[in-house]
């Protein structure tokens, strides 16, 4: 019968409270850091691509908003940032129904290309728009606090971060196993078959574009405080594409795929650094076999080999 | 008041009229059966009916009310549902879950309660899972309860399909050629589903080429001939007329 996918869940909360004690400095921390940021963003993304069969190639456009959000609110116009951050979230999935609204009422898959476009735009922007946000050069981004309290530190950060993924997992799984999930899926599978039952299949399509565009821009708020400073390469297509290179090696509608193929790239570009100059060349290498070997992605493939449901 | 009344209904594709000028009507609770030769319109009346495509010209009415051009989405909240003829099944799914996909609209579809776990969803999809694996069981499907549809035989399949259909818990059922790639031990068991599921009170259309499941099973039959309606009757009536059996044997005569 059905093994639980929460199983899964249960190590993944494992692992991430016993890490900070096991990693021998802060160099690891702070990659730890910057791999849970990513599978965030990775796990809403893969609810777009992988479940409903979507593809966003601008997504770092949405993560850029939430960053720069976090940086100019509260610069320029003393906005508290946990507002900021809010107002970013807001913009981005305005910006996504706006965009998507009219794509979704077409047949075919004209997302990815109106997505790209949009990308694009809003780098132009950051970069251009340097009276506020600093052109090419970023700008710093202040302290998250509440109340007196400010996040700071590696070991504060690490704790927020950890929760933040553990409570992404969770929902996702839920999501996934429920009527709004299902139909998801089914759109997918396929969308004339999930309009016969009654599946609205534009505005499902539209709703998951949407979360997962708020998801991003909040994640670009959290990077943008913890690293404190932002640049508008946080936004840049070669961005968007690392994003959707996590989806698919991780393995498209996969959980646990998603939290794999966003630590696997993170940590990549560091065990690259040997290599001097020739890190791009190897890292595509690496992406142009595992797609010939591992077109479903690593989870997905090695779940079928091992014969468990991912 | 019949169910279903579809009045001089057409569609032109381009120079191609698919379906012209037809006109039937459907009471409820009869099986209803389209036939005719290759091309001859069937599964395209099938797709203006259930909203895939909108007609050219004319009008159908469900219960009295109009539905011409309505989405397939309007038409499953009013209870009609379909099977297709080239299978529909979304393979990145398990079997229940397909059948599950079919009570869509009779659940709770909110986005931030499904995120969050509420327990009124959970104990809601519990109850769903049985009832899929009832209706799994009504068509024949016990043993693959557990099973990927991808790794589902195409008999089995067709099966899945019709319930999905059955948990949309419809009025009206369109089923397109459900015996189709079937064998002759398979044919028999749907034509007993056919059966059983019209006898629970659901309205069945159905295009068929097996023309002893057809005569067998229908009260009326509609024949189409090159997008146009050649005959309509009870299966006696209908395997008399002189024009079917020349359009079924190619007579010129």
């Amino acid at each position: 019968m059905r093994t639980s996918p929460y199983i899964g869940l249960h190590i993944v909360i494992a692992i991430l409270a016993l890490l900070p004690f096991v990693l021998p400095n802060s160099f690891y921390l702070d990659l730890a850091i910057r791999m849970a940021i990513n599978a965030v963003i990775v796990l809403g993304l893969n609810l777009l691509i992988g479940f409903a069969g979507q593809i966003s190639l601008g997504h770092a456009g949405f993560l850029g908003i939430g960053a720069y959000a976090s940086a100019v609110l509260p610069t320029h116009f003393n906005l508290h940032p946990l507002l900021a951050m809010g107002v970013g979230a807001a913009l981005a999935g305005l910006l996504a129904a706006l965009v998507a609204r009219p794509i979704f009422r077409l047949k075919g898959n004209y997302l990815a290309m109106a997505t790209l476009g949009l990308g694009i735009i809003l780098n132009i922007a950051l970069r251009n728009e340097a009276a506020w946000t600093g052109g090419p050069d970023g700008m710093p981004v202040p302290a998250l606090g509440l109340a007196g309290f400010e996040l700071s530190g590696d070991r504060q950060w690490y704790w927020v971060v950890a929760a933040l993924l553990a409570v992404s997992v969770w929902a996702s799984l839920n999501l996934i196993d429920s009527p709004f999930g299902r139909a998801l899926r089914a759109l997918h599978g396929s969308e004339v078959a999930a309009r016969v039952v009654g599946v609205d299949v534009a505005r499902y399509k539209l709703a998951i574009f949407v979360m997962s565009a708020v998801f991003a821009s909040l994640m670009g708020s959290v990077t943008a405080h913890y690293i404190g400073f932002v640049t508008p390469g946080v936004a840049d297509f070669f961005h968007s594409i690392e994003l959707v290179t996590m989806v698919v090696i991780g393995g498209m509608a996969s959980v646990y795929g998603s939290l794999i193929g966003a630590v696997l790239l993170t940590a990549l570009p560091q065990a690259l650094a040997t290599f001097e100059g020739w890190e791009t060349v190897v890292f595509g290498a690496i992406l142009m076999l595992s797609m010939i070997f591992l077109p479903r992605g690593l989870v997905p493939t090695l779940a079928a080999r091992f014969g468990r449901g991912a | 008041m019949p169910l279903l009344e579809v009045s001089a209904l057409s569609i032109h594709f381009g120079g191609v009229k698919a379906v012209q000028d037809v006109s039937f009507n459907i009471d409820a609770g009869v099986v209803y059966a389209v036939i005719g030769p290759n091309g001859a319109g069937k599964t395209t009346l099938f797709n203006l009916i259930t909203g895939v495509y909108r007609p050219t010209h004319g009008d159908i009415r469900l219960d009295g009310e109009t539905i011409a051009g309505r989405s397939p989405e309007a038409l499953a909240r009013r209870g009609v549902a379909r099977t297709f003829q080239n299978l529909q099944v979304c393979m990145n799914m398990s079997a229940l879950e397909n059948v599950m996909v079919g009570a869509h609209l009779r659940l709770d579809r909110n986005l931030l309660k499904a995120a969050l776990r509420f327990p009124a969803l959970t104990r809601r999809d519990a109850e769903l899972r049985e009832e899929a694996a009832e209706l799994m069981r009504f068509v024949g499907l016990i043993d693959y309860l557990s099973a990927r549809a991808d790794a589902m035989p195409y008999g089995a399949l067709k099966r899945l399909e019709i319930a999905r259909a059955l948990a949309m818990r419809p009025r009206l059922l369109f089923l397109d050629e459900p015996a189709a790639g079937l064998n002759p031990s398979e044919t028999l068991e749907v034509d007993a589903l056919v059966r059983r599921i019209a006898d629970s009170g659901v309205t069945v259309v159905l295009v068929e080429h097996d023309m002893k499941m057809v005569m067998n099973l229908s009260d009326r039959i509609l024949v189409l001939d090159y997008g146009r309606k050649l005959a309509e009757g009870s299966a006696a009536e209908v395997r008399r007329n002189p024009d079917v059996i020349a359009a079924y044997l190619g007579a010129h005569a």
